[in-house]
């Protein structure tokens, strides 16, 4: 009766910690470990103290923070819908939270706190969407429609992103590319903490829950037979999930296959119950987007690649292969 | 385990969206503790039906279930898992967990949503591996198990519930003869300690054996219902199963058992 076995957690936040370092140091300008952790406390040069403090460690600590989020989302997704592929980017979610925030700024709402909102009313949208779709297709519960009906409603998030922000202006607005494609660029410390605080309280909700989806994950029968509420337990995890995924895309924009492969790393390390799986998720998911965004501003510096892009680059392969799996 | 209700169906009925027919159209019977109560019938009869509208999974047209004298309405999805674990027909592992950690789900019910398994918990779960056969079968994985030690570590599962009713739908299917055996053997002793056991299943042969209750069902309605001896008609069987057959007495055991006969000319 063991969870993860306790070397995947150590080792887990021995790596966080290490990638962060490696992460705040390298840059445009190298900082030697000693002068980071000392530029961290504010003393030394005054230029590596502000980019140390105002620039790097706002965005490694946005990164790691968006990586648990769609983590522990993609890990609460896959197991209320029984499907290891499932995750809130395949599945629309994302993308409808992204027209909730483009549409928040582009009615010139400034308030982060209103356009996080906002993007929780479209991941919501999307959700119901996707499931009307999915119902409509013939079936509410087969999770492949499901997924189809996600990847439809996320590409017309996409489209609908790119016409709503075709004429934006840069200066003001953030562009079409960057929601699309996501980016940890524009971290403050401000940002950080709305959704460290989203982070908590929705991840403790799912942690919380976690047994449920224990539960839930053997079907609707089988979680109806053991106590479960299912039309009931069902729906919140969906939405709490979602809003999870939406507060990390009002802060990054669009990063997909986050979700989709941190879970299956986790559960191919041993963590097989819920809980222990979510916990174990946010730390390798922190992990993977801090050395995800590293590889976006270093691999081709000074030019800088795309969050989503290198994500993707990582995820497709994955998804292939675990897809591969699941028809073998 | 001392006074297990009776579960009872009372003039249920109920319509899937969409279609014209009921799936369940007035089904009356009552499940007594004590003995095993079977449901048989073609595919398609609605026996399915009738383990999801006890979980609730589909609403009822009209009639009430009852668990003991609690229509099910008035009971919490956690008080009516508390007395009545179901074991559902199809399940997979989609998402493999280790098989001590499977069967502790069982114990939902009777655990707080935080804290390890605590000691009545870990005593459950080892004794309803034991008692389904599956003693050595805690640390292995669920989606490394044959089909026969799936059904019967998910029969653990649902002894892990310790709920004095127990509803399986087709707990046989995917089990060789013995396996087979076991479980109905299993269910016998279950009955005799005083729980209500409803036993959906398409061995009809079997079960005219063990169950003491039959209810045949025949597109959403009850055909007939009562002792083996009274629902093990070969007339009322060839009309609801639509199939030439017979029905003999085992000279050896002396059990009714139906024999489907060859349609064309066949000799044996």
């Amino acid at each position: 009766m063991t969870g993860q076995p306790r070397w995947v957690v150590v080792a887990g936040l021995v790596a966080l910690v290490a990638l962060s370092l490696v992460a705040v140091s390298v840059g445009t300008m190298l900082v030697e470990p000693g002068d980071v952790l000392r530029a961290l406390r504010g003393s030394g040069d005054p230029t590596t103290v502000a980019i140390i403090r105002d620039l790097r460690a706002p965005r490694v600590l946005l990164a790691a923070l968006v990586g648990a989020g769609l983590s522990m989302s993609g890990g609460a997704l896959q197991g209320t819908l029984r499907n290891p592929l499932a995750e809130p980017y395949l599945l629309g979610v994302s993308g409808g939270a992204a027209v909730g925030a483009v549409i928040a700024t582009a009615l010139g709402v400034a308030s982060p706190t209103l356009v996080t909102l906002s993007a929780f009313a479209g991941a919501a949208a999307a959700t119901l969407l996707v499931s009307v779709i999915a119902r409509i297709a013939g079936g509410g519960t087969d999770t492949r429609l499901l997924l189809m009906a996600g990847v439809v409603v996320g590409a017309f998030s996409n489209a609908a992103i790119l016409v709503a922000l075709a004429d934006a202006p840069p200066d003001r607005l953030r562009g079409a590319l960057w929601w699309m494609m996501g980016s940890a660029a524009d971290a403050t410390w401000s940002g950080v903490a709305r959704l460290a605080l989203v982070l908590v309280v929705l991840g403790g909700l799912l942690v919380w829950w976690a047994r449920e989806l224990d539960v839930l994950s053997m079907g609707d029968e089988s979680a109806a037979a053991l106590g479960v509420d299912v039309d009931r337990a069902t729906p919140r995890i969906f939405l709490v999930a979602s809003w999870l995924a939406a507060a990390t895309v009002a802060a990054a924009g669009l990063v997909g296959f986050v979700g989709l492969v941190v879970p299956n790393i986790a559960r191919a390390l041993g963590a097989r119950r819920h809980r222990g799986m979510l916990l174990v998720s946010a730390i390798y998911g922190a992990g993977l987007v801090i050395a995800a965004d590293l590889a976006a501003r270093t691999v081709r510096a000074p030019a800088e690649l795309p969050l989503g892009a290198v994500t993707a680059l990582i995820g497709v392969p994955f998804f292939l292969a675990r897809m591969r799996r699941l028809s073998a | 385990m001392t006074d297990a209700p009776s579960l009872s169906f009372e003039n249920v009925a109920v319509q899937y969206a969409g279609r014209t027919t009921r799936a369940l159209d007035g089904v009356s019977f009552v499940a007594q503790p004590g003995c095993i109560t079977a449901i048989v019938g073609p595919n398609g009869s609605g026996k399915s039906t009738l383990v999801r509208a006890l979980l609730r999974l589909t609403p009822l047209v009209s009639g009430t279930i009852r668990v003991g004298n609690d229509a099910l309405p008035t009971l919490t999805p956690r008080e009516l898992a508390r007395r009545v674990a179901v074991v559902p027909q199809r399940e997979e592992p989609t998402l493999p967990m280790q098989v001590d950690d499977f069967v502790a789900l069982g114990r939902h019910v009777h655990r707080a949503a935080f804290g390890a398994l605590r000691v009545e918990d870990r005593r459950a779960i080892d004794h309803a591996l034991a008692r389904a056969g599956m003693p050595a079968a805690a640390q292995r994985r669920t989606d490394q198990l044959s089909g026969g030690e799936w059904q019967r570590v998910r029969i653990a599962r649902s002894l892990a519930q310790d709920s004095p009713v127990l509803v399986l739908d087709e707990p046989t299917s995917f089990l060789d003869i013995a396996h087979e055996m076991a479980v109905f053997e299993l269910l016998d002793e279950l009955a005799r300690d005083g729980r209500t056991v409803l036993l959906v299943s398409h061995q009809l042969n079997l079960v005219a054996r063990f169950a003491s209750h039959m209810v045949l069902l025949h597109a959403g309605q009850v055909a007939a219902a009562g002792s083996p001896l009274d629902v093990m008609q070969g007339a009322l069987l060839e009309r609801v199963y639509d199939w030439p057959l017979v029905i003999t007495r085992d000279p050896a055991v002396g059990a009714l058992s139906l024999l489907p006969l060859r349609r064309r000319g066949g000799s044996s």
